[in-house]
């Protein structure tokens, strides 16, 4: 058939020039935010002095919160990896004719604001809530601790909240599996363990590898389970970013964590790539 | 709309159009799918393009129907230059592998899908006539994913037939289909086509298919016609060694013309002499092969039992193959050759055992000469054929 | 005996770990549906106190929350009517034609997907105020189209790279011009995952928080609205609101289910 050359990049153009626009060209201000000259303010504007200096200030004074944000995220990305293989495994392999309505329950609850159901891990955690009671009588809990404003509600809400994005793309490359190869492994006298081992996960590595970054990427950047579930002692680099742009309203050191946030992430996400090969985000 | 049809597809008693390939090339980069090709379809046949895959048969159909832009040549339909008109204005209909059925649309949508593209008349009473040619009456409101391969075989037919084509495309029609519903489908094939009556050009890697359905067969390798004749002609009296082998088996064996005998050429091959007659040889000098087809071969024990006239290789059984229909012999000839050897199965002779001396035996007029290409020149018996050809081998119109 | 309860184990622990999973992706859910009927003793708790269907019967008590959905839904579909055709333009320029470039422009498409929101919300902020342009409703419409366009191009170009193409050759053989072939077939066929798409973009844009944080100016959307209450106390009408919207999601997808024919799901290799 015949096609105007022209065509593929007139369909490109509006989309491309949107993310230009308002993806590329904001990307590129963040980082020339983050070397304005610091004493700058937003009522008498900023200078741009290549203040390179903004970086070590911003770690030196919100290098904990930034290195929350990968342990908390490093945590909520293992459970998730924990706690979603089986379910997408389950999905994938197991459902039969269940599988559709297992997936529309573990889409169906990102369509409920994400706000307010991590409020409602505050009713579940709560103090006088039945998960805090059951394990204070299981002596797992102090009779006067809590879960609420800890670290383990920071995580288990980020967990929580990325989790679908783990156990689609596991399920997605656990789907194609070819039960058949299960069949053959067992008749090659693998043992189920060793089938898992030796076939199953090495063939759902490409959906291992998206769901991790799916889940980890957005969790490093979550401040919102920081700020409800937890104290100023849980808070992340985005709680920080936060108030840096829309309270203490320091443009130059929010942009400089917001870049620091995104470097790391970079490298993370390049060094991971390369260790496990292909992905199922194609 | 109406001015933008430059054509009005045959009816009922009108003539079906003739196809006339010119030059016609295409070529992908590097790769030249289809070499400068001149063929003409004659109108009202039913004509048969035959090749291993990869041959440029496919190419050749996609070009005609317009699907596939020509790198050079011409495509002449009755005399009319159709090289670059757009698909949807050439009076041509492919019915695709796979059928390319309208996943979305019922049989009745799909089936009158080209019929409304054009405002025809009648649209509900043309489908319909069609649907109960195809018989599939009643079928009209199911969805293609709800009928079987046959059905959904018919589907694609009626869809392409109902617009009347003066030329219809079959790209392997019946490829996905299995053995015995393909058999079934070569027969309604024949009578819808014996009904609707058009030019049928159809591409195929099944050689038992295009000779049961084609009145002429082309036999397509590497871009390029090999040979065109009616199915008879192909296989009596083939025009390369390609031909030999791809339509049925043939044993080829390498060797020189030497001489003229009258109306008989001389060759000499792994030191032995042969004649065949000058009307059934490609070549009349050097490096030939001479053919003969398996079925054609007669097995003795001695020498002397050999009929007058018929010549003779001596040599020793290796494998036999259990066909059913008939036995294959395989057998060692001491002049260093390999002969294949089709016996019937008709009760009178036993089986022969491996290791049993025998004589093999034809006659003249069943060998043919063919230029000796290098690739066959140390080929004592047919060359593997890229398809691997049915197991009995075709019996193909009277000796 | 003791054996086969051991069998039994193997082959059924990862339905019950699975099982409990999907309880943890649920209980949130559920706690909201039952606080929607709440009663709070206080407007800090956040425990369930007395039954009531209040909450239901009057949703817009809460002062302002009503006009914050209103602003959310009407931002959800100009960023989803947006983003929807952008991305599907662009999927069908991926799939569908060889051009130069190609690897950047997917590089550039799946950018927005791995970088976290917070940087987006903050870069786009710096873009802003460097230029001078105030934030409000259309700067959250131009935040939530950028991103939604992402996940838009990779929903259709997923459902269109399995149409078979030979069914546009068909249609082109049976006298339908390039025009009426993409109309008659391949809209048709592709429309599933537009509106698919369509439907993940307008959930986006309508449950973003992040982002809308940075670029709304004092434009409130419901996670705005929520947000700013969270700090005050809650009013148990957010939960009707999460509540309807989980309803409604799940109308969603049945009925897309249910639209789908029943062919179209193997884009067409009728086998």
């Amino acid at each position: 058939m015949r096609r105007g050359r022209a065509l593929p990049y007139l369909l490109l153009l509006p989309g491309l020039l949107w993310l230009v626009l308002f993806f590329l060209a904001p990307a590129v201000q963040l980082a020339a935010t983050s070397l304005y000259d610091p004493a700058g303010s937003l009522t008498t504007g900023y200078a741009m002095t290549w203040s390179f200096g903004n970086y070590p200030d911003a770690v030196a004074a919100y290098g904990a919160q930034l290195g929350r944000s990968f342990g908390y995220a490093g945590l909520a990305t293992l459970a998730a990896l924990l706690l979603g293989y089986p379910l997408a495994y389950v999905i994938a392999l197991r459902a039969g004719r269940w599988q559709n309505l297992l997936l529309v329950c573990v889409v169906a609850p990102m369509f409920t604001s994400f706000l307010v159901r991590t409020l409602a891990w505050k009713t579940v955690l709560s103090d006088s809530g039945a998960v805090v009671g059951l394990l204070r009588d299981l002596h797992l809990l102090a009779p006067d601790g809590r879960l609420l404003a800890t670290p383990v509600a920071v995580v288990t809400s980020l967990t929580y909240c990325y989790l679908p994005f783990m156990v689609l793309p596991l399920y997605a490359s656990l789907q194609r599996l070819d039960p058949r190869l299960l069949d053959a492994a067992g008749d090659l006298f693998a043992r189920p363990g060793q089938v898992f081992r030796r076939v199953t996960l090495p063939l759902s590595m490409p959906g291992v590898v998206a769901g991790t970054l799916l889940t980890f990427i957005p969790a490093t950047g979550d401040y919102v389970s920081a700020e409800l579930l937890g104290t100023p002692n849980e808070y992340m680099v985005g709680n920080v970013i936060d108030a840096a742009f829309l309270v203490r309203l320091d443009y130059p050191q929010g942009a400089a964590l917001s870049v620091l946030l995104m470097a790391a992430i970079l490298v993370l996400v390049v060094g991971w790539l390369r260790r496990s090969g292909p992905t199922e985000l194609g | 709309m109406a001015t933008e049809e430059p054509f009005h597809g045959p009816g009922p008693g009108e003539p079906a159009g003739a196809l006339r390939l010119v030059d016609l090339t295409m070529r992908y980069g590097d790769v030249t799918a289809v070499d400068r090709l001149d063929l003409t379809v004659p109108a009202g046949s039913f004509f048969a393009l035959l090749g291993p895959s990869g041959c440029g048969k496919t190419s050749t159909l996609r070009m005609v129907a317009g699907l596939a832009e020509p790198t050079g040549g011409r495509i002449l339909l009755d005399d009319e230059d159709i090289t670059r008109l757009r698909p949807y204005r050439r009076p041509v209909n492919t019915v695709f592998q796979n059928y390319a059925l309208f996943p979305h649309l019922d049989v009745f949508e799909n089936v009158a899908f080209g019929l409304r593209r054009r405002r025809q008349p009648d649209v509900a009473g043309q489908v319909r006539r069609m649907l109960s040619l195809v018989a599939l009456d009643g079928y009209e409101r199911q969805r293609p994913s709800q009928l079987s391969g046959g059905q959904q075989q018919r589907v694609a037919l009626a869809r392409a037939l109902v617009n009347r084509p003066r030329v219809l495309l079959l790209d392997e029609p019946l490829g996905a289909l299995d053995l015995a519903l393909r058999r079934r489908m070569q027969l309604e094939l024949k009578r819808l086509r014996a009904e609707v009556g058009g030019t049928f050009v159809h591409v195929t890697h099944d050689q038992e298919e295009a000779m049961t359905l084609a009145d002429t067969v082309a036999v397509m390798n590497a871009g390029r016609i090999e040979q065109l004749g009616t199915p008879a002609e192909l296989y009596e009296f083939p025009a390369t060694a390609f031909v030999a082998t791809f339509l049925g088996r043939s044993n080829l064996l390498a060797g020189r013309v030497y001489g003229r005998d009258g109306d008989d050429l001389l060759v000499q091959a792994y030191g032995r002499r042969f004649s065949v007659p000058s009307a059934r040889a490609r070549a009349d000098s050097g490096e030939v092969l001479l053919g003969v087809r398996p079925e054609k071969v007669r097995l003795v024990d001695t020498p002397e039992q050999v009929p007058a006239g018929h010549q003779w290789l001596d040599g020793t059984v290796g494998e036999v193959g259990y066909l059913g229909v008939s036995t294959e012999y395989s057998v060692r000839t001491g002049a260093g050759v390999e002969l294949s050897v089709f016996a019937a199965a008709d009760g009178e002779a036993p089986r022969i055992p491996p290791g049993t001396p025998v004589v093999a035996h034809w006659h003249p007029r069943h060998a043919f000469l063919l230029h000796g290409g290098s690739t066959f020149r140390d080929a004592g018996t047919a060359a593997p054929p890229p398809v691997p050809p049915p197991p009995v081998p075709l019996s193909a119109g009277p000796e | 005996m003791g054996s086969r309860f051991g069998r039994f184990v193997a082959d059924h622990w990862v339905l019950a770990v699975a099982a409990l999973v999907l309880g943890y992706l649920l209980l949130p859910v559920a706690v909201v549906a039952g606080l929607s009927f709440n009663q709070p003793s206080s407007r800090l708790s956040y425990d369930f106190a007395e039954f009531t269907l209040d909450n239901w019967r009057d949703p817009c008590a809460g002062p302002g929350m009503c006009a914050a959905v209103l602003r959310s839904v009407q931002i959800g579909f100009v960023a989803t009517a947006v983003s929807t055709v952008l991305g599907t333009l662009m999927a069908f320029a991926l799939v569908r034609h060889r051009f130069r470039g190609r690897a950047v422009v997917d590089l550039l498409v799946l950018a927005p997907v791995a970088t976290p929101e917070v940087v987006l919300g903050t870069s786009l902020l710096a873009l802003l105020v460097a230029a001078g342009i105030p934030q409000g409703f259309w700067t959250v419409v131009i935040a939530h189209v950028m991103f939604c366009v992402s996940f838009v191009v990779v929903t259709v170009r997923a459902r269109l790279s399995g149409m078979d193409t030979r069914l546009e050759e068909a249609a082109v053989d049976l006298y339908a011009s390039e025009w009426q072939a993409f109309r008659r077939i391949t809209l048709p066929l592709v429309l599933p995952g537009i509106v698919a798409a369509a439907l993940l973009a307008f959930s986006l844009s309508f449950d973003d928080f992040v982002v809308t944080n940075f670029n709304s100016g004092t434009t409130v959307t419901f996670p705005m609205y929520v947000w700013g209450a969270s700090q005050r106390g809650i009013p148990p009408q957010v939960n009707v609101v999460g509540t309807a919207m989980f309803a409604v999601a799940l109308l969603m997808l049945a009925a897309t289910r249910r639209a789908r024919p029943a062919g179209a799901r193997r884009g067409g290799k009728a086998r």
